[in-house]
């Protein structure tokens, strides 16, 4: 099912079956060269394979934006011990909805960038770890696993390659800290999902002790196409350091919120009045969040210029992230806003590290009082004194995603934030529109 | 030797060995990096972030706990932004900890309260409400707070890796993670407290310690489990002569930090309302309480009248008494008493392995070679339910060292979770099962066999043959029940030439039956049920009424082992020292008692005084391989004796069906146990699910 109309400025590569009749289906993909892919990978060397990928400048789509090749280089091919193949399907991130539009209409996709993920590393086994609320989703890979299953495009021997692969899908309990990719393979393997000491990494530890890929849906649904056209196609469709094209989750108010797939480096500006068709009622822009609530937020005027790509956004002091946009027009609440991506953040911290579990739930704290009006002029300074105070020092990145969209709302809205002061109601409650909380 | 690696630590040049951490390698310097879930051989958390420090070239700053030395590595943890992170890092800590320090038992000895002295802000910026739980009680030794807890999964940990119990989990998550139980509402575990010991703070306490004292209110003494055959050094907290505690927090003697629920809970006998107090005598047919001087002069009378009459004594000895009580006990006997009707109860069969050992050296193990050889055959019995300490010290070697560890037993036990090979055998298979493993066993390195009395007499002597034919290092530990089996064999409690044993000391007409610490009518090997006293006078020396206490003419109230000094030998022949803990009401040490009768009877020239130091320099003299050194054994530590390197053998010849363990389990200790009111609160604890 799709949840928006397509754009025409979009860059179809991994959506192009989006829309076609039983897209999901294996006989769908077979007719819209699907494991065509696979089929080249199969009467290639691993490292041709690891090779495109590299050359097509593929950067992971998770959030961190790991270059993809290289992250697969790292796997010891040779080591005796088995090769695992994980898909971070557990998609949590606020504002990010593009994994699910991928497995729900094009599952197969994923499954092939499994297999050849499998042939470059030499791995026989892959799991797709499935956030615990995409329960339908489950059902629906599942259906296109036993469907490869049957037609021979799992299992062993596949189609008289000589390849065994083995998929199974695994449901997360409902934690974002299991999209945190070492945390969730403590998760796949039972256990409560605690992030993991690095070094060693996953490529070389990971699933069940074994050296394992670990990537995002949309990156291991890149791979097809890279190896059907070459990675230097993929490449240029992106800018100089990154390839492809980048699943877009278009939210907050815009006329038009939906997932829309963009050519890397594609204008923000473009993407908010074409693509988006513009905020709603014809307001302005406040503020912009790139990718996912993880993301320093950005002023309107911070983004004049902006391209939606890794540099663009660094060049701002924020990040592409999972591709999650976030618009906030001139009616929301910054201080609203920035509590209720901490109550996020306090709700899902894993409880490990001090700094996260404690500082999380006492910014949670301030913000609610100080948004219901109980705030006092030292509080703005603690909220970017414990926001600062906690980047970097937290044992995953769970800590810094809620500490950075915090410190940049509370350095960059200040006026804000005191006009919340002395009892003074939230301004923009009398809007009515405000992000709820 | 691999090459040290230089680095510099706050301008301090260090060298280390690689894969070195560099929270130890500044210990090393004795440059201190604070820290709370770190805790030395127990897996990394890198969770607290109390250790984060600087190095150069690393763009944050980096866990020390979890960071090893690199060549060239310039670390600093005294700047300002170090400095920065500790304070926040505890101002993070309080704002959910409730800070009732003025109530809680840790306090004065809290790791936080420590850490927020040294390293903490001077004021508090939370104004917000604070998370709060109610305490629950895990088990009867267990209680919980959870607001208190810090999470730094040292519990978790502890239980799960030192103990191989894992009853300790974390639920729900973030601010609200709560450390619980394995069965959801309570603990079903060793009951070990080591999880409350290692708690920084005063969230884990224990049922016994809770609410009874201020920690410096206390006093400390170094002492030796009275149970198990393992000797672990307990370090008594006393207050105003009670003791309060049991732990060995500093990490000395044999053990380091270990204590099972018996050396850290179970001295609680010793106030037991049973207690004896008075001295009783028969009068018409009912023991009734006497002073100590008519006690005395009735038994003194008594023995030297068969003195002079020419009659039998026979003398029993304890497995709990210390050397220095046997080897008075023994010269009492033998030169006063003119007896050879001597004996104690036997729980092992060392003779038997000394035996087979003549003419080597070095072949007894130690606790340290548990933990230290790279292979281990278990046979027989189940370590971790009767001998807690040995076990434990497999559990780290193989934690540590991947040590290859054997299980060769009836049942199931803790050590199939690591062992190499774990084999199930039933009585008389054993050698079946060896001859399987030889091959693997010839294959390593080394080995210790650790065997319980499963081997008696002819079958110590082929183990030992078997453990000799493998053509590796073997050294061996036999199993011994008690804190002093061992120094009861090594003093001579054993029968002289045509002497008679313990069952036949029962079974005989003795002019007088002399028992010091035992209780022979319940229990003794071959001898079913209670026995009836068949001796015509029977002086019992005990801490309570036991079966045989009941049936004495005359009954002398004993001090335990922590209202007495001396030495005694653990299962492995190491000795260590026990120093007086509390003084008693009533009860004298055997020693002393022995000393008073000796003294009564005009004998005492003959036996020299009835001190503990002047008896242990006597049986370092006269004693074989006691001839220990002093230091190792005042500071603490413990030292392995030496045994007579030639044959042994029994007058009489062997007699294997009187040697049997009495393999009490976790919760039991013979007939002391039976006196612990923790041990029984937690086997009640466990009738009633
Ligand atoms: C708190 C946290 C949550 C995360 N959640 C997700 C997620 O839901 N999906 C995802 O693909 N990556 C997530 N990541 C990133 C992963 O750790 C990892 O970098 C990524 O899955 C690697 O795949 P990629 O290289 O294909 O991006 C998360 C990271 C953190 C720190
Ligand atoms: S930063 Fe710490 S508490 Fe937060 S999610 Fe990561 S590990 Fe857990
Ligand atoms: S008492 Fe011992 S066995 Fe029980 S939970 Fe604590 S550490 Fe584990
Ligand atoms: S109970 Fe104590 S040892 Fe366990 S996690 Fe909490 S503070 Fe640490
Ligand atoms: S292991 Fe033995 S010696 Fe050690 S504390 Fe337990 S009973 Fe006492
Ligand atoms: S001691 Fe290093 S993080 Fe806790």
């Amino acid at each position: 099912m799709l949840y928006n109309e397509p754009s025409p400025l979009e860059t179809r590569v991994l959506s192009f079956r989006f829309g076609l009749p039983n897209s999901a289906t294996l006989d769908t993909y077979l007719a819209t060269r699907g494991y065509e892919a696979f089929r080249k990978a199969a009467g290639m060397k691993p490292e041709e394979i690891i090779e495109q990928v590299k050359i097509s400048n593929l950067r992971g789509r998770g959030g961190a934006g790991f270059p993809t090749g290289m992250k697969w280089s790292f796997v010891p091919r040779t080591s005796p011990k088995p090769k695992y193949i994980v898909v971070n399907a557990d998609e949590s991130e606020p504002g990010t909805c593009k994994d699910r539009v991928l497995m729900e209409n094009d599952p197969h996709q994923l499954i092939e960038g499994c297999l050849i993920a499998g042939l470059a590393v030499d791995a026989h086994a892959g799991y797709i770890y499935i956030r615990g609320e995409y329960r339908y989703l489950i059902e629906v890979m599942d259906k296109a696993i036993a469907e490869a299953y049957e037609k021979g495009w799992l299992g062993k021997n596949i189609q008289g390659t000589g390849f065994d692969f083995d998929l199974y899908t695994h449901s997360g309990a409902g934690a974002y800290e299991c999209g945190e990719e070492s945390a969730l393979l403590e998760s796949l393997e039972g256990k409560r999902g605690i992030p993991r000491i690095r070094p060693p990494f996953p490529a070389v530890v990971g699933a069940f002790q074994c050296p394992t890929v670990l990537n995002n849906v949309e990156t291991y649904c890149a791979v097809p196409a890279i190896l059907r056209d070459g990675g230097a196609a993929f490449a240029a469709l992106g800018v100089p350091k990154a390839g492809g094209t980048k699943m877009t989750c278009l939210t907050g108010h815009v006329n038009k919120p939906g997932v829309y797939e963009l050519r890397l480096g594609f204008p923000v500006k473009q993407m908010i009045e074409e693509v988006g068709g513009g905020i709603r009622q014809g307001r302005k822009l406040k503020a912009f969040i790139p990718g996912g609530s993880s993301c320093p937020v950005l002023t309107a005027k911070e983004v004049e210029g902006a391209t939606m790509d890794y540099d663009s956004m660094a060049q701002r002091k924020s990040m592409l992230g999972s591709g999650g946009v976030i618009i906030m027009d001139e009616e929301t609440c910054m201080v609203k806003a920035a509590l209720r991506i901490m109550r996020f953040y306090a709700h899902e911290s894993c409880g490990w590290c001090i700094p996260c579990r404690e500082g999380t739930t006492w910014l949670r704290k301030i913000l609610t009082r100080f948004h219901a009006g109980g705030g006092t002029r030292s509080d703005i300074d603690l909220i970017g004194d414990l926001s600062r105070n906690m980047l970097g020092r937290t044992f995953c990145p769970l800590g810094d995603a809620a500490a950075m969209p915090t410190l940049s709302i509370v350095e960059k809205f200040r006026g804000e934030f005191e006009d919340h002061l002395n009892g003074k109601p939230c301004p923009f409650e009398r809007a009515g529109e405000m992000v709820t909380a | 030797m691999p090459d040290l690696v230089k680095l510099t630590i706050d301008g301090k040049a260090v060298q280390a060995a690689p894969g070195t951490l560099v929270i130890d390698a500044a210990k090393m310097a004795g440059i201190e990096i604070p820290a709370f879930c770190y805790y030395e051989g127990l897996t990394l958390q890198a969770a607290c972030r109390m250790c984060l420090v600087e190095v150069e070239k690393m763009p944050k700053m980096m866990t020390a706990c979890t960071l090893p030395v690199a060549e060239g590595m310039v670390v600093r943890t005294e700047t300002p932004q170090v400095a920065q992170a500790r304070k926040y890092t505890l101002e993070f800590l309080l704002t959910n900890h409730p800070l009732d320090c003025p109530v809680c038992d840790k306090g004065g000895e809290c790791e936080l309260q420590d850490m927020v002295f040294r390293y903490g802000a001077g004021e508090s910026r939370y104004t917000e409400e604070k998370v709060h739980t109610p305490e629950k009680q895990f088990s009867p030794v267990v209680f919980f707070d959870a607001p208190r807890c810090i999470l730094c999964f040292r519990c978790v940990r502890i239980c799960n890796e030192g103990m191989g119990v894992g009853a300790l989990g974390v639920i729900y998550r973030g601010v609200l993670s709560e450390i619980a139980p394995n069965h959801g509402d309570h603990l079903e575990c060793d009951e070990c407290g080591a999880c409350i010991d290692i708690c920084p703070v005063g969230a884990l306490t224990s049922g016994i310690y809770r609410y009874q004292t201020r920690p410096w209110e206390m006093q400390h003494v170094g002492a030796i489990c009275t149970h198990c055959g393992d000797g672990c050094k307990t370090t008594l907290g006393v207050r105003n002569n009670r003791i309060i505690r049991g732990n060995n927090r500093d990490h000395s003697g044999i053990n380091g930090e270990f204590l099972c629920i018996k050396g850290r809970y179970a001295f609680d006998f010793y106030d037991h309302p049973e207690r004896l107090q008075a001295p009783l005598v028969r009068k018409n047919g009912k023991l009734e309480e006497v002073s100590w001087s008519e006690a005395l002069d009735t038994v003194a009378n008594r023995f030297n009248q068969i003195r002079a009459d020419g009659g039998t004594f026979g003398v029993i000895g304890s497995n709990h008494t210390t050397n220095e009580e046997n080897f008075y006990l023994r010269k009492f006997a033998r030169e006063v008493l003119a007896t050879p009707h001597i004996d104690h109860h036997r729980t092992g069969d060392v003779t038997a392995l000394v035996d087979a050992l003549s003419g080597k050296t070095g072949r007894m193990a130690t606790v340290a070679d548990l933990y230290n050889r790279k292979a281990v055959l278990v046979l027989g019995a189940d370590l971790a339910r009767e001998h807690p300490l040995l076990s434990f010290q497999i559990r780290a070697n193989y934690r540590h060292h991947q040590a290859h560890v054997y299980a060769v037993t009836p049942g199931p036990v803790r050590e199939d979770k690591y062992a190499v090979a774990s084999v199930r055998v039933a009585s008389g298979g054993y050698f079946a099962a060896l001859e399987d493993l030889r091959a693997r066993l010839k294959a390593e390195p080394e080995l210790v066999i650790v065997f319980d009395d499963s081997f008696k007499g002819p079958d110590v002597h082929r183990l030992v043959e078997f453990g000799e034919s493998l053509g590796i290092p073997v050294r061996y530990i036999c199993l011994v029940d008690y804190s002093n089996s061992r120094g009861a064999l090594d003093m001579g409690l054993v029968p002289g030439e045509g002497g008679m044993r313990l069952d036949e000391m029962l079974a005989a007409d003795l002019s007088a039956l002399w028992v010091v610490g035992a209780n022979p009518f319940k229990g003794t090997p071959g001898v079913p049920g209670s026995v009836a006293r068949k001796a015509r006078f029977l002086v019992v020396q005990d801490l309570f009424l036991t079966e045989t206490a009941e049936q004495a003419d005359v009954v002398l109230p004993a001090a335990s082992a922590y209202e007495k000094s001396g030495t005694v030998t653990n299962t492995t022949g190491e000795v260590q020292r026990l120093k007086r803990a509390i003084n008693t009401m009533g009860a004298k040490p055997d020693l002393e008692i022995m000393g008073f009768i000796a003294r009564q009877m005009g004998a005492a020239g003959a036996l020299g005084p009835w001190v503990p130091e002047t008896v242990f320099a006597e049986i370092r003299r006269t004693v074989h391989g006691y001839d220990i050194p002093l230091p190792e054994i005042d500071t603490g530590g413990a030292a392995p004796t030496t045994p007579v390197n030639g044959r042994v053998t029994e007058a009489g010849g062997p007699r294997p069906d009187l040697i049997r363990s009495d393999h009490n389990g976790l919760f039991a200790s013979g007939t002391l146990g039976r006196y612990s009111k923790v041990l029984n609160s937690v086997l009640e604890g466990r009738l009633d699910r």
